[in-house]
């Protein structure tokens, strides 16, 4: 007969943020230890509260299943000698089977008889292999681990207490000293100690102890609790989904209240006053229906309805204090001026090895100013821009952000208005820092971009040539999402700038300040393969095929939204009969030119018209092809580069390029380099696997 | 509940619970892990159960006593149990409990909070410890202590006393705190807190607090050099309150900070190396009176 196990972990309050993670792991583990061990279940539900992970499998059978099992042995003569008796071979394969030769019979492998025995294993207690399940607990995996006590091991918290049961049998084990048994433990101030009767109790027994132990329902009871207060008080409340499966992890039994502020704290921007509710308090802010933010609260308690009057009251208390601080902040950041704040980057460390943060800037201004430039912004903006650039990190320096580091920018742009900067201006030190997550939204205005671009260069510039370049997982310093901001910021403005260009010079700029950096050429490398991943990766997330985006990346990132543009022209005519003929043409070159030495043409060296006529049709598309190149016009410049397919076949048809004459050779391969440099300069053909067909 | 009261309350529930009861140390400090009391007892394997009110200074938390919620110095109540017991959380609800907060009439929490002094080399894991919302204790677990691994690991409870008050008092300023009946936080620090905050923000000497910085910390290398542990951690304590003071008057630059803060880390490890190597010399006398009290 099937019954349910359970066990459970007992624990000091684990960090909310490490809850998730470890619940999956339990299931995903418990899952894979119960196909190791052969042990027949139904189902596996996992429970977590901030003091307790546990996992209960329904319908596990009493034991594993009896395993029959045929084993082969020696071939037949060599288990028996001359005179038909069992040698040592046979002898020795039956014992180590657990069997005895009688047990012996013959089958034929292959055309030869071989020795055989059935073997039966019979299946082990149910019982006795969840003793050993201290394992899957002890795999699991924290963000961070300590010790406590005299105590060896390493885990997210101190383990308190543990519970292990097949139906209603204690499973024994113990992990550092704590064993297992039925007792378990209610809500930490509503519940007590209590015994669990049997594994299918679990969930009912707790409950009745003040402890929701299933996340889903936890979470649900918050929401449903919620959605209430908001349709009795006529509230729309900000129900941000992290704060929310953070609080479902800070509590055991959830009841909402909520409680309110004095107005006068509305004059605070409403960003700072959620953020500090938010963060601080893990409150979820209230707003009119009309979508203003109004002067109340809701937090979640864990416990019961007893008393929440003084909870919300105590509660009300310190979001006062905070609140308190948040308006004086507001207050004192609003006095001096912004060049005063800007003095004191020259204090702030912004990378031990790269400076200060006023440093940091001077090279923002640099960058600005060129990229202001060379996408040909005018006067007044270029203006503009520059100053934006100049106070772009002041905001840094407020007690607001100091205070809400996630505020940078935000501050910055409502600060900038009250000292009467420039409405774009103001608008560009807030947009400066989007993305601000992964896939968020890019600066919206020009300013914005040129700034934002030029921030992050700075950083990831200055990173790698420091030596700071992220590894797998290991990204600290979010450098792959900046280099992906710039990208898609540069995409959606359709800013002609080759991002190599962009690369080389900041790479310049910090190669001119003497930093103490790497190898420059090193370095130029490093930056460049990197950029060329992020470029590759927004390729393939917009589902263009690997072959292609390597076969353009191979002439480097260039104008990204040309080369975004390149590829999708490459992947229709890679199934296109009629582009056939041009690449195979185009292929050829590229093959043969790797052979030439030099480019040098000498006319006179030409011995047949079909070569000259390939030289003049060359030269006649060379430079309209560039500048379509460098136009952004990927589509016209492949049609031009296709006029020299016929010539090339002909070329081909009529032509030994591997002549005898050493000087007519390199004449010819030398024809062939000049146009492969073209064609490279579009995609490299050869990197795609071509599929079309008549 | 006045201060007074509260303090000899939790006084009395640690010392119940085997504390020795330590009197504040005589030098100036930022916190009380700082006293050698915790930094110093928490390494090694001795154990070390003490409970003691420590003033603590954060110079750039001066606000003239006009801040109802800041303090260039508030009192904290530190307790370290080393190595902590089993049920060092359910110790410390008790007291809670002692000073009269129900817990079912009240929502308590456990919310992750890690603490690092790289300074000090030092780094916990833990809580801070939520009542109805407010902060009112540090729990933390040590882990590394001037650079060592804290093994048997030390448990260390940090009541900020003021905050507790003023939810036990029900009152929003700091000041009208009672010390005792009668005497309120204002009549006793109001004028000390106006006066560090002129001090620390106008009036300070930075020449001479400089030269003071530099003074102590030869003086601690030097005697750091005889082996002399104590002495030499009080020179680094002074060393950190010097450099308090000129930072909260915003007179260290960038690089003097980085180098500043590095060199008093060396400082404090090799201090922490050397006490512990001195503790084993003396052959760890507080481990024989554990194991013979057992016998």
């Amino acid at each position: 007969m099937s019954k349910s196990v359970l066990f459970e972990l007992g624990v000091e309050e684990l960090p909310a943020r490490f809850i998730d993670d470890a619940l999956a792991q339990l299931k995903a583990k418990t899952v894979q230890w119960m196909a190791d061990n052969r042990i027949p279940y139904t189902d596996i539900i996992g429970y977590a509260t901030p003091r307790r992970l546990a996992v209960k499998i329904t319908g596990v059978e009493e034991k594993q299943p009896d395993i029959e099992e045929e084993a082969k042995g020696p071939a037949k003569k060599i288990a028996l000698d001359e005179e038909g008796n069992w040698t040592k071979a046979a002898i020795g394969f039956s014992k180590g089977q657990g069997k005895d030769v009688d047990d012996i019979y013959f089958k034929e492998v292959k055309g030869t008889e071989y020795v055989h025995v059935n073997k039966f294993i019979e299946g082990e207690a149910t019982s006795q292999l969840l003793q050993n399940f201290r394992e899957v607990f002890l795999a699991l995996t924290f963000p961070k681990n300590m010790r406590w006590g005299s105590r060896d091991l390493r885990y997210a918290r101190p383990i308190r207490w543990m519970v292990g049961l097949f139906g209603d049998e204690v499973i024994p084990f113990s992990i550092e000293s704590v064993e297992t048994g039925k007792r378990t433990f209610g809500h930490r101030f509503l519940g007590e100690e209590i015994v669990i009767e049997e594994a299918d109790r679990y969930e009912d027994t707790l409950v009745d102890q003040y402890v929701i132990a299933s996340v889903d329902k936890r979470r649900t009871e918050i929401l449903n609790q919620l959605k209430q207060l908001e349709s009795e008080q006529g509230w729309k409340l900000i129900l941000d989904e992290e704060l929310l499966d953070e609080v479902t992890h800070l509590v055991e039994y959830p009841t909402v209240f909520s409680g309110s502020f004095s107005k006068e704290f509305l004059e605070v921007p409403e960003e700072a006053l959620i953020t500090s509710m938010k963060e601080h308090q893990r409150y979820f802010p209230v707003r009119s229906v009309q979508g203003d933010l109004i002067p109340y609260f809701v937090g979640v308690r864990n416990g019961d309805e007893q008393y929440l009057d003084v909870v919300a009251r105590g509660n009300e208390k310190v979001l006062k204090a905070r609140l308190k601080d948040a308006q004086f902040f507001y207050e004192e950041d609003q006095k001096g001026s912004i060049d005063g704040k800007l003095e004191k980057l020259s204090r702030m460390v912004y990378q031990e090895e790269l400076g200060t943060l006023a440093d940091k800037v001077q090279r923002i201004i640099a960058i600005t100013g060129k990229l202001s430039e060379w996408l040909g912004l005018d006067e007044e903006q270029q203006r503009k821009a520059k100053r934006a650039a100049e106070i772009c990190k002041f905001d840094l320096v407020t007690q607001m952000v100091d205070e809400f580091t996630e505020l940078q920018g935000v501050m910055g742009e409502k600060y900038a208005h009250i000292f009467g900067e420039d409405e774009e201006v103001a608008k560009a030190i807030n947009e400066h820092y989007m993305p601000r997550q992964a896939n968020g939204a890019v600066p919206s205005t020009t300013i914005g971009s040129i700034v934002s671009i030029a921030d992050k260069l700075d950083t990831i510039v200055g990173s790698v040539s420091i030596g700071i370049i992220p590894t797998g997982s290991q990204d600290p310093y979010g450098l792959r999402r900046q280099a992906l901001g710039i990208l898609q910021t540069l995409t959606a403005h359709g800013y002609s700038v080759p991002v190599e260009k962009l690369i080389d010079l900041v790479h310049q700029f910090y190669f001119e300040l003497d930093l103490p950096t790497r190898n420059e050429k090193e370095v130029r490398d490093d930056l460049h393969e990197f950029f060329r991943v992020r470029a590759a990766y927004l390729m393939r997330e917009e589902r263009m095929d690997p072959d292609i985006v390597e076969a353009v990346l191979n002439s480097g990132i260039g104008i990204f939204s040309t080369t975004k543009e390149k590829a999708s022209l490459l992947v229709e005519k890679r199934f296109d009969p009629t582009f056939k003929h041009v690449h195979e043409a185009l292929g050829r070159v590229l093959n043969l030119a790797e052979k030439a030495e030099s480019s040098n043409i000498d006319e006179s060296l030409f011995e047949n018209e079909k070569e000259r006529k390939l030289y003049e049709v060359y030269l006649s598309i060379h430079e309209p092809f560039i500048k379509e190149i460098q136009e952004g016009r990927p589509s016209s410049a492949l049609s031009t580069l296709s006029e020299l397919a016929g010539p090339i076949h002909e070329f081909f048809d009529t032509t030994m390029v591997m002549a005898e004459d050493e000087k007519v050779r390199h004449n010819r391969l030398g024809l062939l380099k000049l146009i492969a440099d073209d064609v490279y300069t579009f995609a490299d053909l050869n990197a795609i696997e071509w599929k079309q067909q008549f | 509940m006045n201060i007074q009261e509260m303090i000899l309350t939790l006084q009395n529930h640690w010392s119940n619970q085997g504390c020795l009861l330590m009197q504040a140390y005589d030098t100036e400090k930022g916190a009380g892990t700082m006293s050698p009391m915790t930094l110093l007892r928490s390494l090694g394997p001795e154990p070390w159960n003490v409970a003691y009110v420590e003033p603590s200074r954060r110079p750039a938390d001066g606000r003239y006593g006009q801040n109802p919620n800041r303090l260039y110095q508030h009192h904290q109540f530190q307790v370290i149990m080393k190595p902590s017991p089993d049920n060092i959380q359910e110790l410390y609800l008790e007291s809670l409990e002692a000073l009269g907060i129900d817990p079912k009439k009240h929502d308590i929490r456990f919310v992750e909070d890690n603490w690092e002094n790289p300074t000090l080399g030092a780094a916990g894991l833990g809580w801070e410890v939520w009542l109805d919302g407010m902060e009112i204790t540090q729990f933390t677990y040590f882990q590394q202590i001037g650079g060592l691994e804290a093994r048997p690991v030390s448990a260390e409870i940090t009541y900020g006393l003021e905050r507790l008050a003023s939810y036990i008092q029900d009152k929003e300023n700091v000041f009208e705190l009672e010390w005792t009946d009668g005497v309120t936080v204002g009549d006793i620090f109001a004028q000390p807190e106006y006066e560090h905050s002129v001090y620390t923000f106008e009036a300070s000497d930075e020449k001479m607090l400089f030269d003071l910085f530099s003074t102590y910390e030869q003086e601690a290398q030097r005697i750091m050099e005889q082996g002399l542990v104590f002495p030499a951690y009080d020179y680094v304590l002074k060393c950190s309150h010097t450099f308090n003071l000129l930072d909260a008057k915003g007179v260290i630059s960038v690089t003097e900070r980085t180098g500043y803060i590095s060199r008093v880390r060396n400082l404090a490890r090799k201090i922490a190396k050397t006490y512990v190597e001195e503790r084993e010399r003396l052959g760890f006398p507080m481990l024989k009176e554990e194991e013979s009290n057992h016998e």
